[in-house]
């Protein structure tokens, strides 16, 4: 390919080197290299499916040129949870018939991970603030609203 | 009601598939795309209504990297429809693989398959095509009136069952059906109210678009993976356009991104599994939003006449209306969704004397589709506002109104009989009914009584409180069928293989619940593996509200034929008669004590020790009702007063879905028709030009709500017993999507005083309906 160049950024806890095309995005890179836990919705941002997480933060990943990631710490759904090791917020989202065609959650809970481990005692209002970059069609939010609130509250120490 | 108890029915197990989503696993199509699939891209008509005078593809043929450009000068020329429905199909054959004429903005001209996305973009560049520009059709207006232009004008264009079919005057259906004499009713009533409405053009917008991924086996055979919610209906048409016989085309329903019933469209499988034939090469097709907006499916906008009369007491005698449908550019589920509209709607209220007509017009604009609610979302705005308006006009309590007239169990409609699916419909009488208690404990939950009237309410800004009921059906009786095979392993689990097709609903859930309640084990017991043309029976698919009813009843006759084998089995080893067993927790016992044996030492002996055999089992059903679900919505809204912004504060939705196998699985259902009935209530809508070109075809500029935007909601399932259903269940999945459009209508005049007749409720519309007043 012309124009091809090679970056190197943390992937999942793992350094990795990448060969990309010119312009590539973030999701397009991860896709084609088998990580396909990151969805694609709409390609502009407007959706939040392609949620991923940039050291920290979460980013959508079809409007990230990959070059930017470069030195960087990426952070994609298969590094987050797997069988006989699903994170809190995987768990609460099943144990609350959150997910429904599973297509947003996901990105939803890239969202949602970097949301509560930058403030573990995030507000109500923090969080729906937060996750309004992250659509989904199926549930009208009521159940995944109800398992967010209840991993913050997990989070929270017992009072004495 | 006899209290029921259930092991497995009736409560929340873990939905099957929840923890392999929320991990991401491999599951939808996109995620199987191997990395020598060609890339397939279409080129649209910039032009409403235009012929195509010539096209050029040699540039584009010739281009390293394209392997195929298909337009209608190299495909079959074979009239069908798209819409993913049982044979015949009782929507319009007016639709080719690709046409000499294009008939909206976003309409099919060509299709490229290439090496990549950026050369197939390449390539429909170098199409070169010349048009003959015709005047466009843009309204329902437009398409009705006298010369307009014909936009199916092509020979081929027919209904394929005996139905009214015009395309010469624009009319792509058209159905009604009279009882008793609404014009004498009326013309004597002491009541009358005459109202037209108009519900507008929306998107389903599953977060995963339209995708499809084809590829020829090595035994030469079409094999095409897609998210669809029919896949039998998806294999038959796909054969049907491609001309080659069902057997060589095999479909696979991966996990879906959402349906809504813009997946029960056969839209892109034909154009795929053509490239994949001719290239011998897999082919992969994902649509972009904007063409998930524009070139895919949409809900028909429909403008409704409404007349009701009473008599001098306040009672209902006559109920009528009038639906014209706007069905776009193709008449895909034109009739079905106007039938819908009427049979789904008019029974809920008592009237001696009942009108209705439907009309579908071709248009050329986005082409309607299926979508949850199907017709009743369009109908329900119109009657509830009615009825709402009408209890007013009556001086009655527009809840005690719509007490005093709705259906109650044991009643019958003359709608039933009298408005089918393209043909008469079936008689039925109403089994489970909990509508009055969804009324009451709706109208407490939102506070009802403390409803004032608008006048004398004050200040800037103005909360008001509104109602309405539903209904819907579960299936379409004496034409869906589904079926189920369910056969034993040695561990004691079971294979559920159906054509059942879980469109995020939890279906596959849902059925593996009956199933274990049926032979007596735990869900977790149960392997599903569902819609594949191959390895499934069939099953017309997931619309019309139908797969936990009538496929549920299959499974269930399934798993009582396998538990059946399995006493058999169990009374060999056990040396006693079937009578003398009985089931509990995935063992058999004695009924005497005597003893007990575990599923797993039934398979065991079943398949190695003596007499085997595959304990298994298939069934298929037919429904021979279509029970409704009901439901009682309430919300309140805020208005300021000086902008009008709208704001829903709370919404209370209360449903009858008889037993409801999975309760949370069911208030998703709920939830999730509810929210997206709001948002299109008040800001969804498609914006067009004087060109009829969309021009707000992104989630920028086309508002869906987010976690941010949602109303305290309160749901709430009344449980009844449908005598007919699997362990007493009816349908949930769709009704939801009925209530927010006349709910948040009647709020909005009971909180400012101004009735809205046209959706959606923008600001702009409220602030202007009030400053008129
Ligand atoms: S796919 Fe990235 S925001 Fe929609
Ligand atoms: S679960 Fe389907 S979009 Fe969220």
């Amino acid at each position: 390919m012309s124009g091809t160049k090679t970056i190197s950024f943390t992937l999942n806890g793992a350094k990795k080197e990448f060969a990309i095309a010119p312009g590539e995005l973030l999701v397009k890179l991860l896709r084609r290299s088998g990580l396909t836990g990151t969805k694609e919705g709409c390609d502009e941002g407007t959706c939040g499916a392609c949620t991923v997480i940039v050291d920290g933060r979460a980013v959508m990943s079809c409007i990230m040129p990959a070059f930017l990631v470069e030195g960087r710490r990426v952070e994609t759904i298969e590094g987050v949870g797997d069988f006989g090791k699903v994170h809190p917020i995987q768990q609460a989202l099943a144990d609350a018939g959150a997910v429904q065609c599973g297509y947003c959650i996901p990105g939803l809970i890239m969202s949602a991970k970097a949301l509560l481990e930058e403030k573990p005692d995030a507000s109500d209002e923090d969080i729906r603030t937060h996750m309004d970059g992250n659509l989904c069609r199926c549930t009208g939010y009521e159940k995944i609203w109800t398992a967010l609130r209840n991993v913050r509250d997990a989070n929270q120490p017992k009072q004495a | 009601m006899a209290k029921r108890t259930f092991k497995v029915v009736n409560q929340s197990v873990t939905k099957l598939d929840a923890i392999p989503l929320a991990l991401g696993k491999p599951l939808f199509v996109a995620d199987f795309k191997p990395a020598d699939a060609l890339y397939a891209k279409f080129l649209w008509s910039p032009h409403a209504h235009a012929i195509i005078k010539s096209i050029d593809i040699s540039a584009a043929e010739k281009m390293p990297g394209v392997h195929c450009v298909l337009y209608h000068g190299n495909v079959p020329r074979i009239a069908h429809t798209t819409a993913g429905q049982g044979y015949p199909e009782p929507s319009p054959y007016d639709t080719f693989m690709f046409d000499r004429k294009v008939r909206y903005v976003g309409d099919r001209v060509a299709a490229v398959a290439a090496e990549t996305l950026e050369i197939a973009e390449a390539a429909l560049k170098a199409i070169r095509v010349e048009y003959e520009i015709l005047k466009p059709v843009l309204s329902i207006e437009e398409a009705l009136q006298e010369g307009s232009p014909v936009i199916h004008d092509e020979p081929e264009a027919r209904a394929i069952i005996p139905v009214p079919y015009e395309p010469q005057k624009n009319i792509a259906a058209k159905v009604g059906m009279d009882v008793g004499n609404v014009e004498q009713a009326i013309a004597g009533a002491a009541y009358k109210l005459d109202n037209s409405y108009y519900i507008h053009l929306a998107q389903h917008c599953p977060i995963e678009p339209h995708v499809a991924l084809a590829h020829v086996d090595a035994e030469g055979r079409l094999v095409i993976r897609t998210s669809t919610q029919v896949p039998f209906h998806a294999r038959r048409i796909t054969a049907q356009v491609l001309d080659i016989p069902v057997r060589m085309v095999r479909v696979i329903k991966p996990r879906i991104g959402g349906g809504f019933g813009v997946k029960q469209e056969v839209l892109i499988e034909d154009v795929v599994g053509m490239m994949a034939w001719r290239t011998r090469r897999p082919v992969f097709l994902m649509y972009t939003r904007e063409e998930e907006f524009v070139s895919s499916r949409t809900r028909h906008p429909e403008r409704i006449r409404v007349r009701l009369g009473a008599d001098p007491e306040g009672t209902l005698t006559a109920l009528s209306m009038d639906c014209i449908s706007n069905t776009g550019a193709y008449g895909a589920h034109a009739l079905t969704v106007v039938c819908n509209s009427g049979s789904k709607v008019l029974p809920l209220y008592r009237s001696a004397n009942v009108h209705f007509t439907g009309t579908a017009v071709y248009t050329n604009l986005p082409v309607g589709g299926a979508y949850r609610g199907y017709g009743a979302t369009q109908a329900a705005f119109a009657v509830e506002s009615a009825v709402d308006e009408f209890a007013e006009t009556i001086g009655i309590d527009p809840l005690v109104f719509r007490m005093n007239h709705h259906i109650r169990s044991g009643e019958t409609s003359p709608v039933f009989a009298a408005l089918g699916e393209g043909k008469a419909g079936v008689q039925q009488s109403i089994g489970s009914c909990g509508l009055d208690k969804c009324i009451k404990l709706g109208a407490k939950a939102i506070g009802w009584k403390k409803r004032g009237d608008w006048r004398k309410k004050k200040g800037r800004y103005r909360r008001g409180i509104g109602m309405c009921c539903l209904m819907q059906g579960s299936s379409i009786p004496e034409i869906d069928m589904g079926a189920a095979s369910l056969k034993m392993n040695e561990d004691g689990s079971f294979n559920l293989l159906m054509g059942a097709t879980d469109l995020g609903t939890g279906s596959d859930t849902v059925l593996a619940q009956i199933a274990a309640e049926a032979i007596g084990t735990t869900s977790d017991k149960i392997l599903v593996y569902s819609s594949d043309t191959d390895m499934t029976p069939f099953d017309v698919g997931a619309y019309a509200s139908s797969t936990t009813y009538l496929t549920g009843n299959a499974v269930l006759d399934a798993g009582l034929k396998v538990k059946k084998q399995i006493l058999s089995v169990a009374a060999e080893l056990l040396e006693k008669k079937p009578s003398e067993l009985e089931v509990r927790d995935a063992q058999v016992f004695a009924k005497d004590g005597s003893g007990s044996v575990t599923f797993q030492d039934v398979a065991l002996h079943s398949l190695y020790a003596a007499n085997q055999f595959q304990i298994a089992a298939i069934s298929s059903n037919i429904s021979h009702k279509s029970p409704p679900p009901f439901a009682a919505h309430f919300a309140e809204v805020e208005i300021d007063t000086e902008t009008g912004l709208i704001r829903v504060v709370k919404y209370v939705a209360a449903t009858d879905c008889g037993t409801a196998i999975h309760p949370k699985l069911a208030e998703g259902q709920v939830e999730g028709a509810v929210m997206n009935g709001i948002c299109y209530a008040l800001t969804e809508q498609y914006l067009f030009n004087e060109k009829g070109r969309m021009t707000n075809d992104s989630f920028l500029n086309y508002k869906i709500y987010s976690m941010r935007d949602k109303p305290e909601m309160v749901t709430i399932l009344v449980p009844t017993y449908e005598k007919t259903g699997p362990f007493g269940a009816k349908s949930v999945s769709e009704i939801g999507i009925n209530g927010p459009c006349p709910v948040i209508a009647n709020a909005i005049y009971n909180a400012v005083g101004v009735r809205l007749r046209e959706t959606p409720f923008t600001p702009e519309k409220i602030w202007r309906a009030m400053q008129q007043h």
